[in-house]
């Protein structure tokens, strides 16, 4: 195996004096689907952001294509071709669908808008119904596409997706996963998820983590971690 | 009627000058939510740069085409004016984003007393007079005893003022810049996740409403052919009042309470006395803050969450 595409090394986040992540190590290769469960407040979404630079990593190293991108500000880290769909979606509400799918497209320079719009289109079909609409005024659901499709807007080479699922109805949640299976698939994207929805993300995902108050506790393949009697009894247990 | 009318004409020209200062502070306060107290100076030291240019080009290069004269002037008020304000922002304001949020807003009202000091001294503490610029009017309407005129430099300032509105406009509208600049506005977190560069786009925010401030900087010297280093404040407060009637944060409000604001001040002088028009103005202030705190166009969409 080459080196990972996205590594991270003892990585330690901290809020004023509450440490967040304790010294986190984990590594993305190109091509994968790797995903990070863990309960509420484990840090996944901490995590998610430093990794963009915002909060930054108070320790330890955090590279992307074997770049140190732990101290880059973080619109440089993005214009790496990194994208994040966020935690809570983060929609621009007072501009409309096309205008947050442009905002996307802006790293990519525009270079491929009209095609890459009709590719959104064809994924999430109710995007080009609410086209002209304001972000603020779509549904849950519907800003969840728009927050995936604003981020492949831009083209990414890792795409990191916080809690897709968070909220939606499940025939919603499904429609999300099959497009980003197909994603990776088809184009080889590489992705990187946090999921409290663990049985559907560990069935996605190549590999995948767990975090547990800011420290990783076990790590495998999708497979492995389904059936570890730990992430079941914690994670899967009258769930999924 | 005929009274009216002159003042109409009056009031769209004087509201026009506050429109494009109010432009500013709207656009600060929607991106960074603070108040520029500095911007009524940086708005004076736009009319004083225009004059020292008008001066230079009429008298030591000895121009006389009255157009071209006003069109360098304004590009050398509009170049000079971001600049200046480029450097308070990027000196006084950016090192304390993050810190308590009045510490801006002491910076910013230090950074009005030092443009007006400095220019105290520079310029020196009396009216700067230029020679009469567009001195013809048109009469619109003669009733016999009272003729309405158009002045030439208040068709001037009207055509400025909508022609940068439109530009304006456009920037802000359809534009990647301006995109992002919106983008600041709602969510400055999510706009870097998304590669903008957001201090470089509030430092952007910052020259723009300088170089419109500028702009109503030479209009302002075109009408009224004198300035003085106090002429930052009121003017400035008056297109702060204009900002906060339209609704802070917004663009189209704060032109249109810069426009109400030039027709109350002036029917109000017309009207009633001249002597209590800054009152009247500020009342207006005053009553906004206290019964429609979000302006007239200010935010009126419901958002669901």
């Amino acid at each position: 195996m080459s080196k990972p595409m996205l590594s991270v090394a003892g990585v330690k986040t901290q809020y004023g004096k509450i440490i967040a992540l304790h010294g986190v190590d984990l590594d993305v290769n190109e091509g994968e689907i790797v995903t990070l469960i863990g309960a509420n407040g484990a840090g996944k979404s901490t995590l998610m952001m430093t990794i963009c630079g915002t909060p930054r990593a108070s320790e330890g190293r955090i590279l992307f294509e074997g770049r140190d991108i732990t101290h880059m500000p973080t619109h440089e880290i993005m214009r790496l071709k990194i994208a994040q769909s966020p935690e809570g979606r983060r929609i621009f509400p007072r501009m409309t669908v096309y205008e947050n799918l442009q905002m996307g497209a802006a790293m990519d320079d525009y270079a491929h808008f009209e095609g890459d719009l009709e590719r959104m289109f064809d994924m999430f079909p109710r995007l080009k119904e609410r086209l002209h609409q304001r972000g603020g005024t779509l549904s849950g659901g519907e800003q969840q596409m728009l927050a995936i499709a604003r981020a492949l807007m831009s083209r990414p080479r890792l795409l990191l997706l916080d809690e897709p699922s968070l909220g939606l109805a499940p025939l919603v949640v499904r429609q999300i996963f099959d497009v980003i299976r197909e994603l990776n698939a088809i184009e080889g994207l590489t992705v990187f998820l946090v999921e409290q929805n663990a049985y559907h993300a560990l069935k996605l995902a190549h590999r995948g983590y767990v975090l547990v108050n800011g420290s990783i506790t076990m790590a495998g393949t999708g497979r492995e971690l389904l059936e570890s009697p730990e992430v079941k009894a914690a994670y899967l247990e009258g769930g999924a | 009627m005929d009274i009216f009318l002159q003042q109409l004409i009056n009031g769209l020209t004087l509201g026009s000058i506050y429109g494009l200062i109010a432009i500013g502070y709207t656009m600060v306060f929607g991106i960074i939510g603070m108040v520029n107290f500095a911007h009524g100076d940086v708005f004076m030291v736009g009319t004083f740069t225009a004059l020292i240019a008008f001066l230079l080009l009429t008298t030591l290069l000895g121009i006389t085409s009255i157009f071209l004269v006003l069109a360098i002037v304004l590009v050398v008020a509009m170049a000079f004016t971001g600049l200046v304000s480029w450097a308070i922002e990027r000196v006084a304001y950016r090192p304390l984003r993050g810190s308590f949020r009045l510490a801006p807003m002491i910076s910013a009202i230090g950074m009005s007393i030092l443009l007006s000091n400095f220019v105290q001294v520079a310029q020196g503490p009396r009216n700067k007079a230029l020679p009469p610029i567009l001195p013809d009017v048109i009469v619109v309407w003669d009733s016999g005893s009272y003729a309405v005129t158009l002045a030439y430099k208040q068709i001037l300032i009207m055509v400025v003022t909508a022609v940068l509105l439109f530009a304006f406009w456009w920037l802000v509208q359809k534009t990647a810049l301006g995109r992002a600049q919106r983008a600041c506005e709602q969510d400055r977190k999510m706009a870097a996740l998304l590669g903008v560069d957001v201090d470089r786009t509030i430092s952007l925010t910052f020259v723009i409403g300088a170089a419109l401030a500028a702009v109503a900087g030479v209009l302002y010297l075109t009408y009224y052919g004198v300035v003085n280093f106090a002429d930052g404040f009121v003017p400035g407060v008056k297109a702060f009042t204009a900002a906060v009637l339209g609704g802070i944060g917004s663009l189209p409000g704060a032109v249109l309470g810069g426009l109400l604001i030039g027709l109350i001040e002036t029917f109000w002088s017309a009207y009633f006395s001249i002597e209590y028009k800054d009152v009247a103005a500020f009342s207006i202030l005053a009553i906004t803050l206290v019964f429609m705190p979000q302006g007239l166009l200010g935010r009126p969409e419901v958002e669901k969450v």
